[in-house]
């Protein structure tokens, strides 16, 4: 079972795991999700791997506390072991060598972006990242993201960092020619609303856009068809076609709506969770 | 010397088996089928007429000695059945409960001219399950034979060649993608009719032939089949990843909230344990009143399962009819047992949304049957202006699989036009050293066609590897399997006999 090398809490409800994953380390790329099951029992949950370190054969994730089950993984500390852990899983982001490669991180989603711009600034593209969040105390990776990217760009809706603002304002102006100016690419990973602003924000100025989905999973490995996304009006599954999708094409109304096909029972996982004692940390 | 056994001196009728009560099985996961007791079994064993040319064997894909074994059972010899079936199928308690026998051994069976019949199949599940109770298991010491196979698939396919190749003295590794080992036998194929604790016990087996299981691997992902052969050392590999990927519907609404793939409700409820939910993590979604499209095996057990978690009604849409359903005779028996619906020659053609983007019904059409298609069975064709609206709140759909595009994607395999892997006769693939069988070949098919194929493609693999092949399976005869264990001669002194009881 893979072991967890390092747990820190990066916000209240954000949590970073350095874990002992060799295997999927030598090959993980940027994009690729694993598919975590943290107990006997315990349902699977796809994660987006932030970061990979080859030589010392580690993986980075990052957990966001949603769920009943965020909520067990984020109970975990350095030295414990996660029951199954298997990835990489998913294609891997491609775009043409050379352009300038905007990665867009809202909240936790931020995390992706340490592989993806360390990968891209490494094989010489021009690479911005723009960080967003409700307020300072929710921003994450931002010290983390400088030393990999050409430029950092911080956004926040109470101003208390960086721009006062959203995310898209920000990347509107940089299509607009301000700051680091154009992006040839834009990747936004993050909450699904965001993802579709940055969509609509890209639209007209025809800005390449591709967008990580995170839909409903169960196994992850496209036998079950529960993650299924409509992509330019087809059926594509988001765990073997994606998770990247260019986002111009991608029906963010229906993806919305079949993600909250399992609030009630979500709920109810959470309330039985805080009766069995198994709280926050 | 027993006087010859005529049709007319056997008992007459089949024995009974023992099966729940419609009324009570349907609010539990346990099986149906309970199964033969002793008597049961030494009775039906008597109506086997011990043929010297059994058309029973040839019926079989695996080719068992099945009047070896029965006659063994008649004997009361329990464990000489277990070694005679053994020799031939590692995994008799499964292949006796998911074979479609009428179709294969007991479809040929001479008996059932005249008379139901011998229950070939029950007979098997009872020596598998005795084998089981008393922890049986044929444990040969093999001479290691120097050579690593690495299987890609833990279903079937992937368990039968992965024993053929134990025995044979080979390393053997199996790479399975979830958590747990079993493939199809394990999400698919729900409990009531293939207990998981049967599919542990045989893989245990497995285990203790020396096969060694990798979970949580996702060959093509993780590591490649050309990495396989070039970097990782595997002399040979057996690719059995069979068609897990789900046909869609493809009419408006098929992305509503509560339409899903047969293969998603199975493996939540089966897999993940989600009829337990909140004890387990994993929620199933709940209709009042369900509809499942298709009529195979896969919606009968979709059927069987919703009415389990609580459906008030369950129906089944097919646009064939009853005469041209894939399930097993027994499975639609046991369906409309248990009080689903059928509606034949219906097809649906719109989900019908309920403003708020769940499931309030569909838009069917009455179907009509034409001229035979390339299949044989006859074509349905729609009738004109016969649309009818047919309320719902879940639909699930159980129109067929697909192969899995990923070992396509990754691998430099040759595949066919609809995406399978393409093999010679001997189940070789277009790369040097990989085989693969299976439903990855052949589309979907029966858990014991995909044995059978695992078992073949060993075969193969044994020749490719220059291991050399005693062939017994093909010599099962009124003695075949005497003196023979896993379908290694006993006189070959390359092993000893060790038991395990």
């Amino acid at each position: 079972m893979p072991r967890i090398l390092e747990a820190r809490s990066l916000t209240p409800v954000t949590k970073y795991f350095r874990i002992d994953a060799p295997l999927i380390a030598a090959v993980a790329k940027p994009g690729q999700f694993v598919m975590l099951r943290v107990r006997e029992g315990g349902e699977r949950i796809p994660i987006t791997i932030a970061d990979y370190d080859r030589a010392a054969g580690t993986l980075t994730i990052v957990v966001q506390e949603v769920g009943a089950t965020t909520q067990r993984v984020c109970a975990l500390e350095a030295g414990d072991e996660i029951l199954d852990v298997a990835g990489p899983l998913g294609g891997h982001i491609e775009i043409p060598l050379g352009g300038h490669v905007c990665g867009v991180g809202g909240g936790f989603g931020s995390a992706a972006l340490l592989c993806l711009m360390r990968e891209f600034s490494a094989r010489g593209d021009r690479t911005t990242a723009i960080l967003g969040a409700r307020s300072k105390d929710l921003l994450i990776l931002a010290d983390e993201l400088r030393p990999v990217c050409s430029d950092v760009e911080i956004c926040t809706d109470d101003g208390s960092a960086g721009m006062k603002g959203f995310v898209t304002q920000r990347l509107a102006q940089l299509i607009a020619g301000d700051g680091p100016g154009r992006p040839d690419y834009v990747i936004a990973i993050g909450p699904m609303a965001m993802m579709r602003a940055v969509a609509e924000t890209t639209r007209e100025p025809k800005v390449k856009t591709l967008v990580s989905m995170d839909p409903l999973m169960v196994d992850g490995t496209g036998m079950c068809g529960g993650c299924r996304v409509t992509v330019g009006g087809k059926a594509q599954f988001a765990c073997v076609d994606g998770p990247c999708f260019d986002a111009h094409q991608v029906d963010f109304e229906v993806a919305m709506r079949r993600n909250k096909a399992y609030v009630r029972e979500e709920k109810r996982a959470v309330e039985r969770l805080a009766c069995l004692g198994v709280c926050r940390t | 010397m027993a006087k010859k056994k005529t049709i007319r001196t056997i008992p007459q009728q089949r024995s009974p088996v023992r099966e729940q009560d419609p009324r009570e099985r349907v609010r539990n996961f346990a099986e149906v089928n309970c199964g033969f007791r002793v008597e049961d079994a030494l009775n039906e064993a008597e109506r086997c007429l011990l043929c010297p040319d059994p058309a029973c064997v040839e019926g079989c894909p695996v080719s068992i000695d099945i009047p070896g074994f029965i006659r063994k059972l008649s004997a009361k010899d329990f464990r000489g059945a277990y070694d005679v079936i053994t020799g031939t199928n590692l995994l008799p308690a499964i292949c006796g409960r998911v074979c479609p026998q009428e179709s294969q051994c007991e479809g040929v069976c001479p008996v059932g001219e005249t008379l139901e019949p011998v229950a070939i199949g029950r007979l098997e599940r009872f020596v598998g399950d005795t084998a089981i109770a008393e922890r049986w298991t044929n444990i040969p010491y093999i001479e290691p034979s120097g050579f690593r196979i690495g299987i890609v698939g833990s279903g079937p396919a992937g368990m039968a060649c992965a024993a053929d190749m134990a025995k044979a003295g080979c390393d053997v590794t199996v790479y399975e993608a979830f958590h747990q080992a079993g493939g199809v036998l394990k999400y698919g194929i729900p409990d009531f009719r293939l207990p998981n604790a049967v599919i542990d016990a045989e893989i245990e087996n497995l285990r203790k032939l020396g096969v060694k299981f990798e979970c949580n691997t996702l060959v093509g992902r993780l590591f490649t089949i050309e990495q396989m052969i070039d970097e990782m050392g595997y002399d040979a590999v057996f690719v059995g990843t069979g068609a897990g990927c789900p046909t869609l519907l493809g009419i408006p609404g098929d992305f509503l909230n509560g339409v899903l793939s047969a293969n998603e409700l199975l493996t939540r409820c089966n897999l993940m344990l989600a009829r337990e939910f909140p004890t387990y993590d994993t929620p199933v979604p709940f209709g009042r009143r369900v509809a499942v499209i298709g009529s195979g095996n896969t919606a009968m057990d979709a059927m069987r399962v919703c009415l389990r978690l609580g459906a008030e009604k369950v129906h089944c849409i097919y646009r064939r009819t009853k005469a041209e359903s894939p399930a097993r005779a027994e499975e639609i028996h046991h369906a409309e047992e248990e009080g689903i619906e059928f509606h034949w020659l219906t097809n649906p053609v719109e989900i019908l949304d309920d403003g708020k983007g769940n499931v309030r019904g569909m838009r069917c059409i009455r179907m009509a049957l034409g001229e035979p298609d390339e299949s044989g069975r006859r074509r349905p064709v729609p009738v004109a202006a016969s649309e009818f609206d047919f309320e719902c709140d879940m639909i699930v759909f159980a129109i067929g699989t697909n192969a899995n595009p990923i070992i396509g994607q990754t691998a430099k395999l040759k595949l066919n036009k609809r995406g399978y892997i393409e093999t010679d006769a001997n189940l070789a693939t277009s790369m040097a050293g990989v085989f693969a069988g299976g439903d990855i070949v052949t589309g979907a098919a029966t858990v014991i066609e995909a044995m059978g194929a695992g078992r073949k493609a060993a075969r193969s693999m044994k020749a490719y590897l220059g291991i050399r092949d005693t062939g017994v399976d093909d010599l099962a005869g009124p003695n075949g399997s005497a003196g023979k264990l896993f379908g290694i001669d006993v006189r070959e002194r390359n092993f000893a006999r060790i038991r395990v009881a």
